[in-house]
Protein backbone atom coordinates (compact mmCIF):
# COMPACT_ATOMS: atom_id res chain seq x y z
CA UNK A 1 0.00 0.00 0.00
CA UNK A 2 2.81 2.31 0.97
CA UNK A 3 4.41 1.77 -2.40
CA UNK A 4 1.19 2.41 -4.26
CA UNK A 5 0.64 5.66 -2.44
CA UNK A 6 4.08 6.98 -3.22
CA UNK A 7 4.55 5.93 -6.83
CA UNK A 8 1.01 6.08 -8.18
CA UNK A 9 0.45 8.61 -10.95
CA UNK A 10 -2.39 9.45 -13.28
CA UNK A 11 -1.62 10.26 -16.90
CA UNK A 12 -4.37 11.28 -19.30
CA UNK A 13 -6.90 9.62 -17.06
CA UNK A 14 -5.01 6.33 -16.76
CA UNK A 15 -3.97 5.25 -13.28
CA UNK A 16 -0.45 3.85 -13.16
CA UNK A 17 0.94 1.95 -10.18
CA UNK A 18 4.34 3.44 -10.87
CA UNK A 19 5.49 6.24 -13.16
CA UNK A 20 7.74 3.79 -15.01
CA UNK A 21 6.40 2.51 -18.32
CA UNK A 22 8.12 0.72 -21.19
CA UNK A 23 9.25 2.29 -24.44
CA UNK A 24 7.50 0.98 -27.54
CA UNK A 25 9.64 -1.46 -29.48
CA UNK A 26 11.89 -2.30 -26.55
CA UNK A 27 9.55 -4.51 -24.59
CA UNK A 28 7.82 -6.59 -27.27
CA UNK A 29 4.27 -7.19 -26.13
CA UNK A 30 5.34 -7.47 -22.50
CA UNK A 31 5.12 -11.23 -22.17
CA UNK A 32 8.70 -11.62 -23.48
CA UNK A 33 9.76 -10.14 -20.13
CA UNK A 34 7.39 -12.03 -17.86
CA UNK A 35 10.27 -13.94 -16.26
CA UNK A 36 12.04 -10.73 -15.28
CA UNK A 37 9.34 -8.24 -14.30
CA UNK A 38 5.96 -8.58 -12.66
CA UNK A 39 3.64 -7.39 -15.41
CA UNK A 40 1.03 -6.68 -12.77
CA UNK A 41 3.26 -4.16 -11.09
CA UNK A 42 4.88 -2.05 -13.79
CA UNK A 43 3.46 1.37 -14.72
CA UNK A 44 2.25 0.45 -18.18
CA UNK A 45 3.17 -1.78 -21.10
CA UNK A 46 3.60 0.18 -24.31
CA UNK A 47 3.60 -2.46 -27.00
CA UNK A 48 5.57 -2.72 -30.21
CA UNK A 49 4.48 -0.30 -32.95
CA UNK A 50 1.41 -1.70 -34.68
CA UNK A 51 0.27 -1.03 -38.24
CA UNK A 52 -2.86 -1.81 -40.23
CA UNK A 53 -1.15 -4.51 -42.30
CA UNK A 54 1.54 -6.88 -41.04
CA UNK A 55 5.05 -5.61 -41.78
CA UNK A 56 8.22 -7.64 -42.14
CA UNK A 57 10.54 -4.72 -41.41
CA UNK A 58 13.82 -3.77 -43.03
CA UNK A 59 16.28 -6.19 -44.63
CA UNK A 60 19.91 -6.45 -43.59
CA UNK A 61 21.57 -5.58 -40.30
CA UNK A 62 19.10 -3.90 -37.98
CA UNK A 63 21.16 -2.84 -34.99
CA UNK A 64 24.57 -1.37 -34.35
CA UNK A 65 26.10 -0.53 -31.03
CA UNK A 66 27.57 2.98 -30.87
CA UNK A 67 29.29 4.83 -28.02
CA UNK A 68 26.87 4.72 -25.05
CA UNK A 69 24.01 3.80 -27.30
CA UNK A 70 22.65 1.85 -30.20
CA UNK A 71 21.20 2.46 -33.63
CA UNK A 72 18.24 0.48 -34.87
CA UNK A 73 16.39 0.26 -38.15
CA UNK A 74 13.90 -2.51 -37.42
CA UNK A 75 11.38 -0.89 -39.76
CA UNK A 76 8.21 -1.51 -37.74
CA UNK A 77 8.13 -5.26 -38.07
CA UNK A 78 4.84 -6.28 -36.52
CA UNK A 79 2.05 -8.80 -37.09
CA UNK A 80 -0.60 -6.16 -37.89
CA UNK A 81 -3.49 -4.83 -35.84
CA UNK A 82 -5.89 -7.68 -36.54
CA UNK A 83 -3.45 -10.28 -35.27
CA UNK A 84 -2.70 -8.08 -32.27
CA UNK A 85 -6.40 -7.80 -31.39
CA UNK A 86 -7.16 -11.48 -31.94
CA UNK A 87 -4.04 -13.21 -30.64
CA UNK A 88 -2.01 -10.94 -28.40
CA UNK A 89 -4.33 -8.53 -26.61
CA UNK A 90 -6.48 -11.25 -24.99
CA UNK A 91 -3.31 -12.65 -23.38
CA UNK A 92 -1.61 -9.47 -22.25
CA UNK A 93 -4.76 -7.67 -21.11
CA UNK A 94 -4.93 -10.17 -18.26
CA UNK A 95 -2.05 -8.40 -16.58
CA UNK A 96 -2.84 -5.50 -14.27
CA UNK A 97 -0.53 -3.10 -16.11
CA UNK A 98 -2.41 -0.81 -18.48
CA UNK A 99 -1.77 -1.67 -22.15
CA UNK A 100 -0.88 1.27 -24.37
CA UNK A 101 -0.84 0.47 -28.07
CA UNK A 102 1.64 2.35 -30.22
CA UNK A 103 0.32 2.83 -33.77
CA UNK A 104 1.81 3.97 -37.07
CA UNK A 105 -0.18 4.91 -40.13
CA UNK A 106 0.83 5.67 -43.68
CA UNK A 107 -1.90 8.33 -43.97
CA UNK A 108 -3.91 10.50 -41.60
CA UNK A 109 -6.95 8.31 -42.29
CA UNK A 110 -5.04 5.16 -41.37
CA UNK A 111 -4.33 6.53 -37.89
CA UNK A 112 -8.09 6.99 -37.56
CA UNK A 113 -8.83 3.45 -38.68
CA UNK A 114 -6.27 2.03 -36.25
CA UNK A 115 -7.56 4.20 -33.39
CA UNK A 116 -11.10 2.97 -34.01
CA UNK A 117 -10.07 -0.68 -34.24
CA UNK A 118 -8.23 -0.35 -30.94
CA UNK A 119 -11.12 1.32 -29.12
CA UNK A 120 -11.78 -1.95 -27.32
CA UNK A 121 -11.68 -3.20 -23.72
CA UNK A 122 -8.16 -4.10 -22.63
CA UNK A 123 -6.55 -1.13 -24.36
CA UNK A 124 -5.87 1.71 -21.93
CA UNK A 125 -4.65 4.29 -24.44
CA UNK A 126 -3.08 4.65 -27.82
CA UNK A 127 0.25 6.23 -28.57
CA UNK A 128 0.64 7.79 -32.01
CA UNK A 129 4.00 7.08 -33.56
CA UNK A 130 4.60 9.99 -35.88
CA UNK A 131 8.32 9.81 -35.63
CA UNK A 132 9.58 6.45 -36.80
CA UNK A 133 12.77 7.23 -38.69
CA UNK A 134 12.87 3.82 -40.32
CA UNK A 135 9.93 3.64 -42.68
CA UNK A 136 9.54 5.44 -45.94
CA UNK A 137 5.86 6.26 -46.02
CA UNK A 138 4.25 8.15 -43.14
CA UNK A 139 6.34 7.94 -40.04
CA UNK A 140 8.61 10.88 -39.69
CA UNK A 141 6.62 13.06 -42.11
CA UNK A 142 3.84 13.47 -39.58
CA UNK A 143 6.29 14.12 -36.80
CA UNK A 144 8.16 17.04 -38.33
CA UNK A 145 5.27 19.16 -39.58
CA UNK A 146 3.05 20.69 -36.87
CA UNK A 147 -0.06 20.80 -39.08
CA UNK A 148 0.31 17.12 -40.05
CA UNK A 149 0.91 16.04 -36.46
CA UNK A 150 -2.15 17.98 -35.36
CA UNK A 151 -4.21 16.39 -38.12
CA UNK A 152 -3.16 12.92 -36.97
CA UNK A 153 -4.16 13.73 -33.39
CA UNK A 154 -7.56 15.08 -34.44
CA UNK A 155 -8.22 12.04 -36.61
CA UNK A 156 -7.30 9.67 -33.80
CA UNK A 157 -9.38 11.58 -31.24
CA UNK A 158 -12.38 11.51 -33.58
CA UNK A 159 -12.17 7.74 -33.77
CA UNK A 160 -11.60 6.66 -30.20
CA UNK A 161 -12.71 7.41 -26.70
CA UNK A 162 -9.35 6.23 -25.36
CA UNK A 163 -6.74 8.75 -24.28
CA UNK A 164 -4.47 9.67 -27.19
CA UNK A 165 -0.76 10.10 -26.54
CA UNK A 166 1.51 11.37 -29.29
CA UNK A 167 5.18 10.41 -29.43
CA UNK A 168 7.16 13.29 -30.85
CA UNK A 169 10.37 13.23 -32.82
CA UNK A 170 13.43 15.03 -31.52
CA UNK A 171 14.49 15.58 -35.13
CA UNK A 172 12.87 19.01 -35.43
CA UNK A 173 14.12 22.58 -35.22
CA UNK A 174 11.77 23.70 -32.44
CA UNK A 175 10.05 21.04 -30.37
CA UNK A 176 7.79 23.55 -28.64
CA UNK A 177 6.02 24.35 -31.91
CA UNK A 178 5.19 20.66 -32.35
CA UNK A 179 4.11 20.28 -28.72
CA UNK A 180 1.79 23.27 -28.79
CA UNK A 181 0.25 22.12 -32.07
CA UNK A 182 -0.61 18.65 -30.79
CA UNK A 183 -1.92 20.00 -27.51
CA UNK A 184 -4.23 22.39 -29.38
CA UNK A 185 -5.38 19.44 -31.51
CA UNK A 186 -6.52 17.60 -28.41
CA UNK A 187 -3.68 15.25 -27.52
CA UNK A 188 -4.03 13.92 -23.98
CA UNK A 189 -0.30 13.45 -23.39
CA UNK A 190 3.05 13.68 -25.15
CA UNK A 191 5.77 11.02 -25.23
CA UNK A 192 9.24 12.49 -25.61
CA UNK A 193 11.54 11.47 -27.25
CA UNK A 194 11.62 9.02 -30.12
CA UNK A 195 15.09 8.16 -31.40
CA UNK A 196 17.54 10.63 -32.90
CA UNK A 197 18.46 9.82 -36.48
CA UNK A 198 22.02 8.60 -36.85
CA UNK A 199 24.29 6.30 -38.81
CA UNK A 200 27.45 4.24 -38.56
CA UNK A 201 29.95 3.19 -41.22
CA UNK A 202 32.20 0.14 -41.52
CA UNK A 203 35.55 1.57 -42.61
CA UNK A 204 36.79 -1.87 -43.72
CA UNK A 205 34.07 -2.27 -46.33
CA UNK A 206 33.14 1.41 -46.84
CA UNK A 207 29.53 0.40 -46.31
CA UNK A 208 26.91 1.56 -43.83
CA UNK A 209 26.57 -0.85 -40.92
CA UNK A 210 22.79 -0.69 -40.96
CA UNK A 211 20.85 -2.30 -43.78
CA UNK A 212 18.69 0.82 -43.95
CA UNK A 213 21.80 3.10 -43.97
CA UNK A 214 20.31 5.34 -41.25
CA UNK A 215 18.59 4.41 -38.02
CA UNK A 216 17.37 5.65 -34.69
CA UNK A 217 19.85 6.34 -31.91
CA UNK A 218 18.83 5.42 -28.37
CA UNK A 219 20.48 4.69 -25.05
CA UNK A 220 22.47 6.80 -22.59
CA UNK A 221 23.99 8.82 -25.45
CA UNK A 222 20.66 10.58 -26.09
CA UNK A 223 19.68 11.27 -22.48
CA UNK A 224 20.91 14.88 -22.19
CA UNK A 225 19.11 15.77 -25.42
CA UNK A 226 15.92 14.04 -24.30
CA UNK A 227 16.02 15.76 -20.92
CA UNK A 228 16.42 19.17 -22.54
CA UNK A 229 13.47 18.53 -24.88
CA UNK A 230 11.24 17.35 -22.02
CA UNK A 231 12.14 20.44 -20.02
CA UNK A 232 11.46 22.78 -22.96
CA UNK A 233 8.09 21.18 -23.69
CA UNK A 234 7.11 21.19 -20.03
CA UNK A 235 7.38 24.99 -20.11
CA UNK A 236 4.84 25.39 -22.88
CA UNK A 237 2.13 22.71 -22.52
CA UNK A 238 -0.31 21.74 -19.77
CA UNK A 239 -0.84 18.13 -20.89
CA UNK A 240 1.36 15.53 -19.19
CA UNK A 241 4.68 14.42 -20.68
CA UNK A 242 6.01 10.88 -20.63
CA UNK A 243 9.78 11.34 -20.61
CA UNK A 244 12.12 8.85 -22.23
CA UNK A 245 15.51 8.66 -23.85
CA UNK A 246 18.42 6.73 -22.39
CA UNK A 247 16.96 6.08 -18.95
CA UNK A 248 19.12 3.36 -17.42
CA UNK A 249 18.66 3.99 -13.69
CA UNK A 250 16.34 5.51 -11.10
CA UNK A 251 18.62 8.56 -11.01
CA UNK A 252 18.09 9.08 -14.74
CA UNK A 253 14.33 8.71 -14.31
CA UNK A 254 14.28 11.23 -11.45
CA UNK A 255 16.02 13.78 -13.67
CA UNK A 256 13.18 13.45 -16.18
CA UNK A 257 10.56 13.81 -13.46
CA UNK A 258 12.27 16.94 -12.12
CA UNK A 259 12.43 18.34 -15.65
CA UNK A 260 8.65 18.06 -15.90
CA UNK A 261 7.79 14.53 -17.04
CA UNK A 262 4.79 13.07 -15.21
CA UNK A 263 5.94 9.56 -16.03
CA UNK A 264 8.90 7.97 -17.75
CA UNK A 265 9.48 5.11 -20.17
CA UNK A 266 12.42 2.75 -20.12
CA UNK A 267 13.63 1.58 -23.52
CA UNK A 268 17.14 0.46 -24.43
CA UNK A 269 17.79 -0.44 -20.78
CA UNK A 270 15.40 -3.38 -21.18
CA UNK A 271 17.91 -4.95 -23.57
CA UNK A 272 20.72 -4.61 -21.08
CA UNK A 273 18.81 -5.50 -17.95
CA UNK A 274 15.43 -7.13 -18.50
CA UNK A 275 14.36 -6.21 -14.96
CA UNK A 276 15.17 -2.52 -15.49
CA UNK A 277 11.61 -1.14 -15.31
CA UNK A 278 10.94 -2.67 -11.95
CA UNK A 279 14.35 -1.83 -10.50
CA UNK A 280 14.00 1.79 -11.62
CA UNK A 281 10.57 2.05 -9.98
CA UNK A 282 12.01 0.64 -6.76
CA UNK A 283 14.86 3.13 -6.94
CA UNK A 284 12.47 6.06 -7.33
CA UNK A 285 10.52 4.81 -4.34
CA UNK A 286 13.67 4.60 -2.24
CA UNK A 287 14.62 8.13 -3.29
CA UNK A 288 11.21 9.48 -2.25
CA UNK A 289 11.31 7.62 1.04
CA UNK A 290 14.76 8.91 1.85
CA UNK A 291 13.53 12.46 1.35
CA UNK A 292 10.36 11.82 3.31
CA UNK A 293 8.25 12.54 0.25
CA UNK A 294 4.89 10.80 0.13
CA UNK A 295 4.02 11.33 -3.54
CA UNK A 296 6.03 11.13 -6.72
CA UNK A 297 4.07 14.19 -7.86
CA UNK A 298 6.06 16.19 -5.31
CA UNK A 299 9.11 16.06 -7.57
CA UNK A 300 7.46 16.37 -10.97
CA UNK A 301 8.55 19.59 -12.65
CA UNK A 302 10.29 20.78 -9.49
CA UNK A 303 13.53 21.73 -11.22
CA UNK A 304 14.94 24.86 -9.57
CA UNK A 305 16.45 27.18 -12.14
CA UNK A 306 17.28 30.10 -9.86
CA UNK B 1 12.43 -23.64 -18.86
CA UNK B 2 12.79 -20.32 -17.03
CA UNK B 3 15.41 -17.85 -18.15
CA UNK B 4 17.44 -16.08 -15.53
CA UNK B 5 19.98 -13.28 -15.32
CA UNK B 6 22.70 -14.02 -12.79
CA UNK B 7 26.04 -12.59 -11.81
CA UNK B 8 28.52 -15.30 -12.70
CA UNK B 9 32.14 -15.59 -11.62
CA UNK B 10 34.72 -16.37 -14.28
CA UNK B 11 36.38 -19.57 -13.09
CA UNK B 12 38.75 -20.04 -16.04
CA UNK B 13 39.63 -18.19 -19.19
CA UNK B 14 42.10 -19.70 -21.63
CA UNK B 15 43.38 -19.33 -25.16
CA UNK B 16 42.38 -22.21 -27.43
CA UNK B 17 43.75 -20.99 -30.73
CA UNK B 18 44.54 -17.85 -32.70
CA UNK B 19 42.08 -15.22 -31.43
CA UNK B 20 39.86 -17.88 -29.88
CA UNK B 21 39.28 -18.21 -26.14
CA UNK B 22 37.25 -20.34 -23.79
CA UNK B 23 35.49 -18.59 -20.94
CA UNK B 24 34.15 -20.69 -18.08
CA UNK B 25 31.58 -19.07 -15.80
CA UNK B 26 29.88 -20.37 -12.71
CA UNK B 27 26.14 -20.24 -13.26
CA UNK B 28 24.62 -23.42 -11.77
CA UNK B 29 21.00 -22.63 -12.63
CA UNK B 30 21.92 -22.14 -16.28
CA UNK B 31 24.33 -25.10 -16.39
CA UNK B 32 21.64 -27.31 -14.91
CA UNK B 33 18.99 -26.67 -17.51
CA UNK B 34 20.74 -25.56 -20.70
CA UNK B 35 20.22 -27.68 -23.82
CA UNK B 36 22.64 -28.00 -26.76
CA UNK B 37 22.11 -25.20 -29.27
CA UNK B 38 21.04 -22.66 -26.68
CA UNK B 39 23.01 -19.52 -25.90
CA UNK B 40 23.55 -16.91 -23.21
CA UNK B 41 23.73 -13.13 -23.34
CA UNK B 42 26.66 -11.69 -21.40
CA UNK B 43 26.76 -8.22 -19.91
CA UNK B 44 30.52 -8.02 -19.74
CA UNK B 45 30.82 -5.16 -17.27
CA UNK B 46 29.08 -1.97 -16.12
CA UNK B 47 28.94 0.75 -18.75
CA UNK B 48 30.56 0.00 -22.09
CA UNK B 49 30.00 -2.06 -24.08
CA UNK B 50 26.37 -1.20 -23.49
CA UNK B 51 24.64 -4.21 -24.97
CA UNK B 52 24.94 -7.83 -24.01
CA UNK B 53 26.86 -10.18 -26.26
CA UNK B 54 25.27 -13.46 -27.38
CA UNK B 55 27.56 -16.50 -27.01
CA UNK B 56 26.64 -20.08 -27.78
CA UNK B 57 27.06 -22.64 -25.04
CA UNK B 58 29.98 -24.97 -25.83
CA UNK B 59 29.60 -27.21 -22.82
CA UNK B 60 28.11 -27.37 -19.35
CA UNK B 61 29.17 -29.10 -16.18
CA UNK B 62 26.00 -29.48 -14.12
CA UNK B 63 27.98 -30.88 -11.18
CA UNK B 64 30.44 -27.98 -11.01
CA UNK B 65 27.67 -25.62 -12.11
CA UNK B 66 29.79 -24.14 -14.88
CA UNK B 67 29.10 -23.08 -18.44
CA UNK B 68 31.79 -23.04 -21.17
CA UNK B 69 31.64 -20.32 -23.80
CA UNK B 70 34.05 -20.42 -26.74
CA UNK B 71 34.34 -17.24 -28.77
CA UNK B 72 36.50 -15.50 -31.32
CA UNK B 73 37.74 -11.99 -30.61
CA UNK B 74 36.09 -10.02 -33.40
CA UNK B 75 34.97 -6.64 -32.10
CA UNK B 76 34.69 -4.19 -29.25
CA UNK B 77 32.70 -6.51 -27.01
CA UNK B 78 34.80 -9.63 -27.38
CA UNK B 79 37.98 -7.55 -27.00
CA UNK B 80 36.81 -6.36 -23.58
CA UNK B 81 35.62 -9.86 -22.74
CA UNK B 82 39.01 -11.34 -23.66
CA UNK B 83 40.72 -9.27 -20.97
CA UNK B 84 38.57 -10.56 -18.11
CA UNK B 85 40.66 -12.41 -15.53
CA UNK B 86 39.48 -15.40 -13.52
CA UNK B 87 37.49 -14.10 -10.58
CA UNK B 88 35.82 -11.34 -12.59
CA UNK B 89 32.04 -11.23 -12.61
CA UNK B 90 29.83 -11.07 -15.70
CA UNK B 91 26.06 -10.99 -15.82
CA UNK B 92 24.83 -14.08 -17.61
CA UNK B 93 21.32 -14.19 -19.08
CA UNK B 94 20.09 -17.57 -20.18
CA UNK B 95 19.59 -20.21 -21.24
CA UNK B 96 18.13 -18.58 -24.34
CA UNK B 97 16.61 -19.85 -27.54
CA UNK B 98 15.54 -23.14 -28.94
CA UNK B 99 18.15 -25.92 -29.16
CA UNK B 100 18.75 -28.96 -31.34
CA UNK B 101 16.22 -31.80 -31.63
CA UNK B 102 17.91 -34.87 -30.17
CA UNK B 103 15.50 -37.52 -31.45
CA UNK B 104 17.84 -39.38 -33.79
CA UNK B 105 20.08 -42.44 -33.67
CA UNK B 106 23.13 -41.67 -35.80
CA UNK B 107 23.78 -37.92 -35.99
CA UNK B 108 26.42 -36.26 -38.13
CA UNK B 109 27.54 -32.87 -36.86
CA UNK B 110 28.90 -30.44 -39.46
CA UNK B 111 30.78 -27.40 -38.20
CA UNK B 112 32.61 -24.60 -39.96
CA UNK B 113 34.94 -22.24 -38.08
CA UNK B 114 33.42 -20.97 -34.83
CA UNK B 115 30.31 -22.98 -35.65
CA UNK B 116 32.22 -25.97 -34.27
CA UNK B 117 31.83 -24.53 -30.74
CA UNK B 118 28.11 -25.15 -30.00
CA UNK B 119 28.33 -28.60 -31.63
CA UNK B 120 30.67 -29.65 -28.81
CA UNK B 121 27.81 -29.42 -26.31
CA UNK B 122 25.67 -31.40 -28.73
CA UNK B 123 28.37 -34.08 -29.12
CA UNK B 124 28.66 -34.42 -25.35
CA UNK B 125 24.89 -34.81 -25.00
CA UNK B 126 24.92 -37.57 -27.64
CA UNK B 127 27.49 -39.45 -25.54
CA UNK B 128 29.74 -40.75 -28.35
CA UNK B 129 26.80 -41.50 -30.63
CA UNK B 130 27.64 -38.65 -33.03
CA UNK B 131 30.35 -38.14 -35.62
CA UNK B 132 31.61 -34.76 -36.69
CA UNK B 133 32.75 -33.20 -39.94
CA UNK B 134 34.60 -29.99 -39.24
CA UNK B 135 36.41 -27.47 -41.37
CA UNK B 136 38.52 -24.36 -41.05
CA UNK B 137 41.07 -22.28 -42.87
CA UNK B 138 44.26 -24.03 -41.81
CA UNK B 139 45.87 -26.33 -39.28
CA UNK B 140 46.57 -23.50 -36.85
CA UNK B 141 42.86 -22.66 -36.65
CA UNK B 142 41.87 -26.31 -36.40
CA UNK B 143 42.61 -26.90 -32.73
CA UNK B 144 39.13 -28.38 -32.45
CA UNK B 145 39.79 -32.13 -33.00
CA UNK B 146 41.50 -32.38 -29.60
CA UNK B 147 38.39 -30.95 -27.91
CA UNK B 148 36.23 -33.64 -29.52
CA UNK B 149 38.49 -36.56 -28.74
CA UNK B 150 36.67 -39.40 -26.96
CA UNK B 151 33.40 -37.54 -27.38
CA UNK B 152 32.45 -38.72 -30.86
CA UNK B 153 32.62 -41.82 -33.05
CA UNK B 154 34.64 -40.31 -35.86
CA UNK B 155 36.18 -36.94 -36.68
CA UNK B 156 36.49 -35.80 -40.30
CA UNK B 157 38.54 -32.68 -40.94
CA UNK B 158 38.90 -30.34 -43.90
CA UNK B 159 41.00 -27.20 -44.29
CA UNK B 160 40.98 -24.59 -47.04
CA UNK B 161 44.73 -25.02 -47.58
CA UNK B 162 44.97 -28.73 -46.93
CA UNK B 163 47.34 -28.27 -43.97
CA UNK B 164 45.14 -30.61 -41.94
CA UNK B 165 42.72 -33.25 -43.12
CA UNK B 166 41.30 -33.07 -46.61
CA UNK B 167 41.75 -29.91 -48.65
CA UNK B 168 38.49 -28.15 -49.57
CA UNK B 169 35.33 -26.72 -48.12
CA UNK B 170 33.77 -28.47 -45.16
CA UNK B 171 30.74 -29.56 -47.15
CA UNK B 172 32.87 -31.13 -49.88
CA UNK B 173 33.11 -34.28 -47.77
CA UNK B 174 29.43 -34.34 -46.93
CA UNK B 175 28.07 -36.18 -50.02
CA UNK B 176 30.28 -39.23 -49.51
CA UNK B 177 29.54 -39.35 -45.78
CA UNK B 178 25.81 -39.22 -46.38
CA UNK B 179 26.05 -41.67 -49.28
CA UNK B 180 27.20 -44.27 -46.75
CA UNK B 181 23.64 -44.23 -45.36
CA UNK B 182 25.02 -44.31 -41.83
CA UNK B 183 23.50 -41.06 -40.63
CA UNK B 184 19.90 -40.21 -39.88
CA UNK B 185 20.33 -36.53 -38.97
CA UNK B 186 22.64 -33.67 -39.91
CA UNK B 187 23.27 -30.77 -37.54
CA UNK B 188 25.06 -27.80 -39.09
CA UNK B 189 26.59 -24.71 -37.58
CA UNK B 190 28.78 -22.29 -39.50
CA UNK B 191 28.61 -19.46 -42.01
CA UNK B 192 25.17 -19.16 -43.61
CA UNK B 193 26.45 -19.97 -47.08
CA UNK B 194 28.00 -23.19 -45.77
CA UNK B 195 24.84 -24.13 -43.89
CA UNK B 196 22.78 -23.58 -47.04
CA UNK B 197 25.13 -25.83 -49.02
CA UNK B 198 25.05 -28.52 -46.33
CA UNK B 199 21.26 -28.34 -46.11
CA UNK B 200 20.99 -28.80 -49.86
CA UNK B 201 23.19 -31.89 -49.80
CA UNK B 202 21.30 -33.32 -46.81
CA UNK B 203 18.04 -32.81 -48.70
CA UNK B 204 19.49 -34.67 -51.72
CA UNK B 205 20.23 -37.65 -49.48
CA UNK B 206 16.87 -37.24 -47.68
CA UNK B 207 18.53 -36.80 -44.30
CA UNK B 208 16.71 -34.35 -41.98
CA UNK B 209 18.90 -31.34 -41.28
CA UNK B 210 18.98 -28.72 -38.56
CA UNK B 211 20.96 -25.49 -38.77
CA UNK B 212 21.97 -22.92 -36.16
CA UNK B 213 21.54 -19.32 -37.32
CA UNK B 214 23.49 -16.28 -36.20
CA UNK B 215 22.29 -12.66 -36.34
CA UNK B 216 23.06 -9.38 -34.64
CA UNK B 217 20.72 -9.11 -31.66
CA UNK B 218 20.06 -6.79 -28.76
CA UNK B 219 17.68 -8.36 -26.23
CA UNK B 220 17.88 -12.10 -26.88
CA UNK B 221 14.32 -12.37 -25.56
CA UNK B 222 12.26 -11.94 -28.70
CA UNK B 223 11.39 -8.31 -28.06
CA UNK B 224 13.64 -6.07 -30.11
CA UNK B 225 13.20 -7.88 -33.45
CA UNK B 226 16.79 -7.15 -34.50
CA UNK B 227 17.43 -10.78 -35.37
CA UNK B 228 14.36 -11.89 -37.27
CA UNK B 229 14.71 -13.76 -40.53
CA UNK B 230 12.39 -14.64 -43.33
CA UNK B 231 10.75 -18.03 -43.04
CA UNK B 232 10.91 -20.24 -46.08
CA UNK B 233 8.02 -22.47 -45.17
CA UNK B 234 5.32 -19.84 -45.57
CA UNK B 235 4.85 -19.17 -41.88
CA UNK B 236 5.54 -16.02 -39.84
CA UNK B 237 9.01 -14.46 -39.73
CA UNK B 238 11.29 -16.26 -37.31
CA UNK B 239 13.07 -14.75 -34.33
CA UNK B 240 16.56 -16.21 -34.31
CA UNK B 241 16.86 -15.55 -30.56
CA UNK B 242 13.61 -17.24 -29.62
CA UNK B 243 12.29 -19.51 -32.39
CA UNK B 244 15.95 -20.40 -33.08
CA UNK B 245 18.84 -20.20 -33.17
CA UNK B 246 18.31 -23.83 -34.24
CA UNK B 247 15.83 -24.41 -37.06
CA UNK B 248 14.99 -27.20 -39.46
CA UNK B 249 16.88 -26.17 -42.58
CA UNK B 250 13.76 -25.86 -44.71
CA UNK B 251 12.28 -23.33 -42.27
CA UNK B 252 14.90 -20.68 -42.95
CA UNK B 253 17.22 -21.63 -45.83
Amino acid sequence: MDRENRLAVKIAGISLKTPVMTGSGTFGFGEEFSEFVDLNEIGAIVVKGTTLQPRSGNPGVRIAETPSGMLNCIGLENPGVEYFLADILPRISQYAAPIIVNISGSSVEEYGVLARMLDVPGVAAIELNVSCPNVKEGGIVFGTDPASAAAVVREAKRNTKKPVIIKLSPNVTDITVMAKAVEAAGADAISLINTLIGMAIDIKTWRPILGNVIGGLSGPAVKPVALRLVWQVAQVVKIPIIGMGGIMSAEDAIEFLLAGASAVAVGTANFVNPSATQEIAAGIEAYLKERKLTQVSQIIGQLKIK
Amino acid sequence: MPKIAVDAVVTAHEVLGPGVKKLVVKAPAIAGQAAPGQFVQLKIREGEPLLRRPLSIASVDPVAGTVDLIYRIVGKGTKVLADLPAGAVVNCLGPLGHGFSLDCKAPLLVGGGMGIAPLLFLAERFAKKASILMGGRNQEEMFWPALYENKVQEIFVTTDDGSLGKQGFTVSLLPELLASGRYDRVFVCGPEIMMAAAAKIAAEYAVPCQVSMEKHMACGLGACLSCTCESKDGTKRKKVCQDGPVFWAQEVL
